[in-house]
């Protein structure tokens, strides 16, 4: 009988003590239905992860159905046509195992652990879910999933001190129409808005075999795995190509100042750029300005405004990264009697500083010493979010390599302090960015005031 | 509604034939039953080593080596608990300020030093105990020691440190008015076990106290309670016994002894009667809800019932708590219980944040879980529990950090040397009487403290109809005092 694979890949892989090379070494797999299959063994403990990317995230929403990518998958929870309602939660508890799946703008993952002897269990009702899922879905399951995510919307957004600020940020950095301009959590109106026609379209357009990646980490035996996955998945048709998203790319021409009243105590300052796409030229750089800039008492935003001048309660600057485009944000809660363009200003002679002046070479060995150590924290666990199998998933879905470990720990070894300067020069300009102040309500004057004639 | 029925069936149409047609070739999933499972393996762990330094100080080693990373946690077994009187909140300062200067060296350079190195550095305190977590690369662990060992032994409470950590700390106070699931957690342990118990404070003190804190405070509490026969070291890693013993002994091995005074809890007064505290937050999207009562301590003989039952009730994904409140009712985004156990009972609390609208409602939804549970549990109920967590023990053993504070745990409640390894057994052990019997010791629906932030004006009338019994108002500053001043 004519096997189905029509790929098999067998990567040799260092292991950290010999060669100092970060590496996982993986067997990918791809079946004929396209699917993508990335294997790893660890056998530290006898547990194994199924890792499930589908390559749709929010930033494949239509125009009025925000919010839609992340209800879709809460509905993958809710049973398929061999594995009734409760029952992919039920099951996957009776041997061991636990679950859960995350919707970001580029992506949606979902992942079970359970002891090794349970894998073609998970394969199972994974696979089931991809191939059977609108067979019994319902109006009343939408509904329900429908009251739940608008829950997750009141509790991590709407009853939450600062909560609102990630939407009005989305929606002023991004134009109108580009895949970034909303949050992954939708508008109410949006997930109101949401139908059952709506579900099975989506399902038919992204749930498919040829959009997806499977990790599969832990105590396995490959050439076992292989079976199990092409019998359990081998079965399920090649959907139609999924159109790429292919935006013109977003570029901030002016500096938004924007105002927002809440319910909190103190005053916030949010600034943020659009930045290089994720693992794109720039992008490392701008990880690792964050890091000089927050990470610690010593960095040197904390350390002026936290430390010195203790004129803020708490700084951080990150780099969120995403497949389009990223998003570099500083963002300051401001000590009692404190107002935001006293924090701004400081904010801003900082980022000067680091455009004018390359940090010592010191100063950057000392984020790139973090930043290697943060990568052997990688190797530790096969599941979960962030575990070995979610990032051999990562590493494919942005780069194509799902064993980058080393690729990407080295590509910020080989940044020198010049670069650093050129990044922050070409992308924190000051004339193209959102600053948000988020202040206790009637308290305006607390927050960052527009100047005429603008910002240099 | 025609429509949609008609889609699905035409996708159901598309689904088998592509189905049939592929699958002719591989080996055919059969989707009628679920797969039978293989035989479990067992975990197993490298050996727990233990020994003392040259001053008794007691170390417990696991070697790990798949990962060249060393994880070491010096814990001081004294904490929130040994607060002097009115001195609420001193431990967990002290703590805090740690590593803000040590052996002459400033706050500032000593995080440079960390922070060059890599290497992460927690210094934390906890109701019983207080001490430092240590998360470094192999490479970095001997620079790492020496810092470690000065932030432990050698503080020297900076007053200028001491008076910023305290803005920030009356801050951080002042920001709790904000966050609704704070204000019901405060006022959970404050009725649960009164003021003028340790586990009914905020283990951060409060304006008082922290105001009244001085660097003297800080010494002599360093002093009376960071001794090397009041403290053990956790290593776990890819370190072998012969090459830790002597950077441990180079860095510990004269950490003196002395007399550390014992404190004794008296037990706190269990809940008589349910009243209910609203606590008003205007405007709020989602009510907070937090129900319980005092729960056991760690060391009992119904801790594998106890858990067995929290599981069923509220401790999994499928619990009825939240299959009933979020998948049922759709209420809320999750809904859950714990048990808190401690050297002394602690408290065992149901929770969730529910829609402003449907309080009342998801309120009769926990009282009829919280009676239910005392009821006979069915068998396959019982069953997939156990295995829920009996069966995913071993995911609790893959990362040093985790595995250290399952090591913590043993050394802490003085488990048994074979406790890791006996643990699955035990919770599959656990019968059905048992579940009933700590059920119905434990869960007193009629006797508890529950707990609602959220807006008066649209919960209160419907909250009242379910006659719970007394309902008490209060405004968040009446519970969390007033705003702090800096």
């Amino acid at each position: 009988m004519k096997r189905i694979l029509v790929v098999l890949i067998l990567l040799c892989g260092f292991t950290i003590a010999q060669e100092k090379q970060i590496s996982v070494p993986y067997t990918r797999v791809v079946l004929p239905n396209g699917l993508n299959v990335l294997m790893h063994e660890d056998h530290t403990v006898p547990m194994v992860s199924v890792n499930m990317w589908y390559h749709v995230g929010s930033g494949n929403e239509k125009p009025g159905r925000t919010g839609f990518a992340h209800l879709f998958e809460h509905l993958m929870f809710e049973g398929s046509k061999n594995v009734p309602e409760g029952k992919f939660d039920e099951w996957l508890e009776a041997v061991g195992g636990n679950n859960n799946g995350s919707t970001n703008t580029d992506r949606t993952n979902y992942w079970e652990n359970a002891p090794g002897n349970a894998l073609e269990l998970v394969l199972f009702i994974d696979s089931d879910r991809m191939g059977y899922l609108p067979d019994v879905m319902t109006q009343e399951k939408l509904d329900g999933q429908r009251s739940v995510v608008k829950n997750e919307r009141r509790q991590s957004y709407e009853n939450q001190p600062y909560g609102l600020s990630w939407e009005i940020i989305s929606k002023n950095l991004y134009p109108e129409g580009h895949p970034y301009n909303w949050t992954t959590i939708g508008s109410m109106d949006d997930l109101n808005a949401a139908s059952l026609e709506d579900v099975i379209e989506f399902f038919n357009l992204y749930y498919a075999p040829n959009n997806a990646s499977l990790a599969i980490a832990g105590d396995i035996n490959i050439e076992e795995t292989i079976k199990l996955v092409e019998k359990w998945y081998g079965e399920i048709p090649r959907g139609k190509p999924v159109p790429p998203i292919d935006p013109p790319a977003a570029k901030l021409t002016e500096e938004k100042i924007l105002l927002y009243e809440d319910n909190v105590q103190l005053p916030r300052l949010y600034m943020s750029w659009i930045t290089p796409a994720f693992y794109h030229p720039g992008d490392t750089e701008m990880d690792l300005i964050a890091k000089i800039f927050t990470a610690g008492k010593d960095s040197r935003l904390y350390k002026k405004l936290v430390y010195e001048l203790q004129i803020a309660q708490d700084v951080i600057a990150f780099q969120s990264s995403n497949k389009l485009s990223s998003e570099f944000f500083i963002i300051a809660t401001a000590k009692g009697g404190h107002a935001l363009d006293e924090l701004k200003n400081v904010i801003q002679e900082e980022i000067d500083k680091i455009k004018s002046e390359p940090p010592t070479e010191r100063e950057l060995q000392k984020v790139v010493n973090q930043t290697e150590a943060e990568f052997l924290d990688r190797l530790e666990s096969i599941g979960g979010f962030g575990g070995k199998a979610d990032l051999l998933n990562q590493y494919y879905f942005y780069t194509g390599n799902p064993d980058y470990f080393n690729e990407d720990l080295n590509r910020y070894k080989g940044i020198g302090t010049k670069d650093i300067s050129a990044m922050a020069q070409t992308y924190l300009p000051g004339n193209g960015r959102v600053i948000l102040s988020v202040v206790p309500k009637g308290k305006t004057e607390l927050a960052v005031q527009k100047k005429e004639g603008g910002v240099k | 509604m025609k429509s949609i029925r008609y889609n699905v069936q035409c996708i159901m149409l598309f689904i088998f034939t592509m189905t049939f047609a592929s699958s002719s070739f591989a080996q055919k999933a059969d989707r009628s039953k679920v797969p039978p499972l293989g035989e479990p393996k067992k975990l197993s762990l490298p050996a727990i080593q233990t020994f003392e330094l040259s001053n008794g100080l007691k170390v417990v080693l696991m070697e790990k080596h798949s990962v060249p990373l060393v994880q070491m946690n010096v814990i001081v077994k004294s904490g929130v608990v040994n607060d002097p009187e009115g001195k609420s909140g001193l431990a967990s300062m002290v703590s805090d300020m740690l590593d803000e200067g040590a052996a002459g060296k400033s706050s500032l350079e000593l995080a440079d030093e960390i922070n060059f190195l890599g290497v992460k550095i927690a210094t934390f305190s906890r109701w019983h105990k207080m001490g430092l977590n240590l998360h470094s690369p192999l490479s970095k662990f001997d620079d790492a020691l020496k810092i470690v060992a000065d932030i432990l032994l050698r503080p020297d409470f900076p007053q200028k440190e001491l008076d910023r950590i305290r803005k920030e700390r009356l801050t951080t106070l002042l920001q709790w008015h904000d966050q609704a699931n704070m204000i019901a957690a405060v006022t959970f342990q404050k009725m649960l076990f009164g003021e003028n118990h340790p586990y009914g404070r905020p283990t951060m003190g409060n304006e008082t106290s922290i105001k009244s804190f001085s660097v003297d405070d800080m010494k002599s509490f360093h002093e009376k309670y960071f001794k090397s026969n009041n403290a053990y070291v956790v290593v776990v890693g890819d370190i072998t016994k012969d090459k830790l013993v002597p950077k441990l002994e180079s860095v510990f091995g004269k950490w003196a002894k002395g007399d550390v005074p014992v404190v004794k809890l008296k037990d706190a007064e269990q809940v008589k009667k349910r009243v209910v505290y609203l606590i008003d937050k205007p405007g709020s999207a989602q009510s907070v809800i937090s129900i319980g009562r005092i729960g056991t301590q760690r060391v009992t003989e119904d801790y594998f019932p106890v858990t067995v039952m929290n599981t069923i009730l509220g401790g999994s994904f499928t619990s009825r708590l939240n299959n009933n409140l979020r998948e049922q009712h759709g209420y809320t985004y999750g809904a859950g219980s714990s048990f808190d156990m401690r050297p002394y009972a602690g408290p065992f609390v149901a929770r969730s944040s529910v829609q402003t609208e449907v309080t009342d409602k998801a309120l009769v939804e926990f009282f009829k879980e919280l009676e239910g549970i005392t009821r006979p549990i069915p068998a396959d109920e019982l069953t997939r529990a156990k295995n829920y967590v009996a069966l995913s023990y071993p995911d609790n053993f893959q990362t040093v950090a985790e595995i250290a504070a399952n090591i913590e745990e043993m050394i802490d409640y003085n488990l048994p040397g074979d406790y890791f390894n006996s643990y699955i057994g035990k919770v599959l052990n656990v019968g059905a009487g048992d579940v009933s019997k700590v059920s119905k010791r434990y869960i007193v629906p009629d006797k508890m403290v529950v707990v609602v932030v959220g807006d008066r004006s649209k919960i209160e009338e419907g909250i009242k109809k379910l006659n719970l019994g007394e309902i008490k108002h209060y405004k968040i500053e009446e519970v969390l005092g007033k705003k702090p001043q800096l």
